[in-house]
């Protein structure tokens, strides 16, 4: 299955679905729904975190953080 | 899935009625996201009349200030700690619900301001909806309309007031504008509540029996409020702990699933949101591209090169202004002091109090205020670079780097202001999430030279180190000193990373964070952080150092029985010969020596003799476990004692260097003995504030006696090895 971690830069996806409920709360709050159009906006220097734009913003998160989440190319 | 139930009235606790209140202090509550503007809507409300305490019965930040509604009224502003819901994802935000949830509460607000990035509107209205649902009485006040402008996004505040059934307020917190229409919403609310709202969530839709029972065992008529209880009981601070069990039975009883309802409860609300927003909010624009400029100054600061190089250039700058431009006021004060001492002397009749006054008053605040440049400067340069949107840039090139040595891209900020002092360094790693790496950066902070051991490392480096010009722009001087500094980061990085094998990860934490476009920061907001910051660090420490200075100065000025008394005639009776000042300078030291503080000192030099130091130095050591700015005025202290020159460090230097170590017969300030010394300094946790601010963030012993013990073979060992091998 395709996660966040795997996109790249510039490329967008629809979230589809939380592997970890913890964060998946936390991703929830700040507007990141199953649903959400994504799009990865930057890799830091050394591969890790990274950016995802969402919700109209700009949202950092660890890789192993991003490859919780699922996502697919269409809802 | 969940209608919209009717709202009661009030909350069912008996809320003050407000007409009264009114004539009171009503409180004010401000909340709001992270980065919507919440700091500066507080700063422009209350400015420099804003106090900063802490909450009752935890630490975390609490600023508050008086406004002025309607000419005659005055209300007390509470700015709350920044979160994105009521369900804490940090530590410090916390102390919300336990303050919303609780009537009693000296802080429960009469109104809640909550602050909305119109930019971000639908994740900012989370917040509102679940703060509404509480049952409090509410003004929405939209922040930031030029950045949703910019983004093409266009907010009617009427409609958006139709639809949520409460004030809204349009409002440039940066500028101050709309601060008259906010402060009449707040009248209005404060005199009529409005409360027919329906619930944007209800619990009792799905759970009646549950949301029914806490109710009744509660006595709250809040559906919203009694879910909290069922969720967050065990963070409630005004429940007790039989109260927090029958909980924990109810939701078994009702076979209840906490996560699982937490996300159903926000999935419900972002699509309660997104019905709300259609009417009101209008968007052409493409919602995934961010604004020019972050992309633009992103592109270069995000760099695998460049955004380290300019990284690299920042931590120079700070360096440079908090010991280069620094040192101008420093000397300043330092010298104003001492002149303000002799003027004392002078003009005070001589005697014990006026003793007690300039060598132990005069001489501890001196000691405290000579820090304020060091920490102003670089308070000054981290809120600029917090105010401005880098910080969070720093956390994320450094994230992988530092997660080696078990830290935090977040440790960042801890690290760079232990550079300053390790209080407010260690309390700002309350930012990390992550349990375990929050743990590791309080833990090697204080390895970070703070701007207390500076004077330590100044004197004794001129003693020992030649000012050998290197390289045209250098001197050997200043090299030892950034050698020692860079050797106070590289040991809190490899402690870190030795340390983390032994800590357990007990909790889950995140890195996840919002990345705020970058702004042009306000020289008022910055100024007041400054301000704050400067204020704290001259009450906190200076207790500690002020009282400390006293202790001192009595152990130095009395002794068992009457030895200090015979010191005159032991002197006279040993060397007969000397006259003048150095007899008087011989009794001085005989006095010393016979004092409390020397047979302290007297009593440790077995086991600090390995490390090359004597009794005089004992009395610097213990004097200076408490707090390591005692250190230098001890040793001026010590070898001054009894003269009447001038105290500056001209003087102390000239004293050190002439002192004549009595078994070798050669002088005491061997290049040795002062390196051991200084790696003592680098590694020794000589600052009970530190272990104070330790034992008070990890809630325990255990951690600060770890890193006492920890630091303390560090320096002993290592100062060891320095003097055996350098001898």
């Amino acid at each position: 299955m395709k996660t966040i971690a795997d996109l790249k830069i510039g490329e967008r996806a629809f979230v589809k679905e939380f592997q970890q409920v913890d964060l998946s709360l936390k991703l929830l709050e700040m507007g990141c729904l199953p649903g959400s159009e994504v799009m990865l906006d930057f890799i830091a220097p050394l591969g890790d975190p990274l950016g995802i734009q969402v919700n109209g913003y700009c949202l950092a998160m660890r890789k192993e953080e991003a490859a919780t989440v699922l996502v697919e190319e269409s809802i | 899935m969940f209608g919209h139930a009717q709202r009661r009235s009030s909350n069912g606790f008996g809320r003050r009625k407000h007409l009264t209140i009114l004539k009171k202090t009503p409180i004010i509550a401000l909340i709001g996201n992270p980065n919507s503007g919440k700091s500066s809507l507080f700063n422009q409300l209350t400015g420099l009349r804003q106090k900063v305490g802490n909450f009752p019965s935890v630490t975390v930040e609490k600023k508050s200030g008086p406004l002025m509604l309607e000419g005659q009224t005055e209300a007390t502003v509470v700015d709350l700690p920044g979160l994105y819901s009521l369900y804490p994802k940090a530590l410090d935000e916390r102390v919300v619900i336990d303050i919303l949830a609780n009537p009693h509460h000296e802080d429960y607000p009469d109104v809640v301001v909550v602050v909305a990035d119109a930019s971000n509107l639908k994740r900012n209205l989370l917040l509102f909806t679940q703060v509404a649902d509480l049952g409090l009485p509410v003004v929405l006040a939209l922040n930031m309309l030029d950045v949703a402008e910019d983004k093409n996004l266009q907010i009617n505040a009427v409609k958006l007031a139709m639809k949520l059934g409460v004030a809204v307020v349009r409002i440039n917190a940066r500028v101050g504008e709309g601060l008259d229409n906010l402060k009449k919403a707040i009248v209005q609310t404060l005199e009529k509540p409005k409360n027919l709202q329906k619930y944007y969530f209800d619990p009792a839709e799905q759970f009646p029996g549950l949301i029914d029972e806490v109710k009744k065992g509660s006595q709250l008529s809040n559906n919203y409020l009694a879910l909290h209880y069922v969720q967050q009981h065990d963070i409630f601070s005004f429940l007790s702990p039989e109260k927090r069990v029958g909980f924990d039975k109810l939701i078994e009883k009702h076979d209840f699933k906490e996560s699982g309802f937490q996300a159903a409860e926000t999935m419900h609300r972002y699509a309660v949101i997104d019905g709300l927003v259609k009417e009101s909010v209008k968007t052409t624009d493409n919602f995934l591209v961010k604004p020019l400029w972050t992309q633009r100054l992103d592109n270069i600061l995000l760099h695998p090169f460049w955004g380290y190089a300019v990284f690299f250039l920042v931590l120079l700058t700070i360096f440079q202004a908090v010991f280069t431009l620094a040192s101008y006021p420093m000397d300043m004060i330092d010298a104003g002091i001492a002149s303000f001492n002799d003027w004392l002397k002078e003009t005070l009749p001589p005697g014990l109090v006026t003793d007690l006054l300039t060598d132990g008053l005069v001489a501890g605040i001196g000691g405290v205020v000579i820090f304020i440049p060091q920490i102003a400067f670089l308070f000054l340069l981290v809120a600029l670079l917090e105010e401005s949107g880098y910080m969070a840039r720093v956390m994320v090139i450094m994230d992988k780097l530092m997660r080696r040595f078990g830290l935090n891209g977040k440790s960042v900020v801890p690290l760079i202001s232990g550079v300053a002092c390790a209080v407010p360094a260690i309390m700002s790693a309350r930012s990390i999430g992550n349990r375990k790496e929050r743990l590791l950066t309080i833990l090697v902070t204080p390895l970070m030279s703070c701007s207390a051991r500076l004077p330590i490392f100044t004197i004794l480096i001129a003693l020992v180190v030649p000012a050998t010009p290197v390289l045209g722009f250098f001197t050997l001087q200043g090299l030892t000193l950034m050698g020692l500094y860079l050797l106070g980061l590289l040991s809190a990085l490899l402690s870190a990373w030795v340390i983390k094998g032994w800590v357990a990860n007990t909790e889950k934490g995140y890195f996840v964070m919002e990345m705020p476009t970058y702004k042009v920061p306000r020289w008022y907001h910055v100024g007041l952080a400054v301000w704050d910051s400067v204020k704290s660090f001259v009450t906190e420490a200076g207790k500690i150092i002020v009282a400390i200075s006293i202790i001192l100065w009595v152990l130095a000025t009395y002794g068992p029985g009457d030895s200090i008394e015979k010191a005159e005639e032991q002197v006279k009776q040993e060397k007969p010969m000397l006259q003048g000042t150095e007899l008087d300078n011989a009794i001085a030291a005989q006095k010393l020596e016979n004092s409390y503080a020397g047979h302290f000192g007297k009593f440790i030099e077995p086991a600090i003799a390995p490390l090359g130091y004597d009794w005089k130095i004992g009395i610097a050591l213990l004097a200076s476990f408490a707090a390591r700015e005692v250190f230098v005025g001890t040793m001026s202290t010590i070898y001054s004692i009894g003269s009447e020159a001038d105290e500056d460090n001209g003087t102390i230097k000239a004293r050190m260097r002439a002192e004549i170590n009595p078994k070798t017969g050669k002088p005491m300030y061997t290049p040795a003995l002062a390196f051991s010394l200084l790696i003592f300094y680098v590694f020794a946790m000589m600052c009970m504030s530190t272990i104070a601010t330790v034992y008070r963030e990890t809630h325990g012993w255990k951690w600060p006696l770890i890193q006492l013990a920890y630091m303390t073979v560090l320096a002993y060992g290592l100062a060891f090895l320095t003097y055996q091998l350098l001898r």
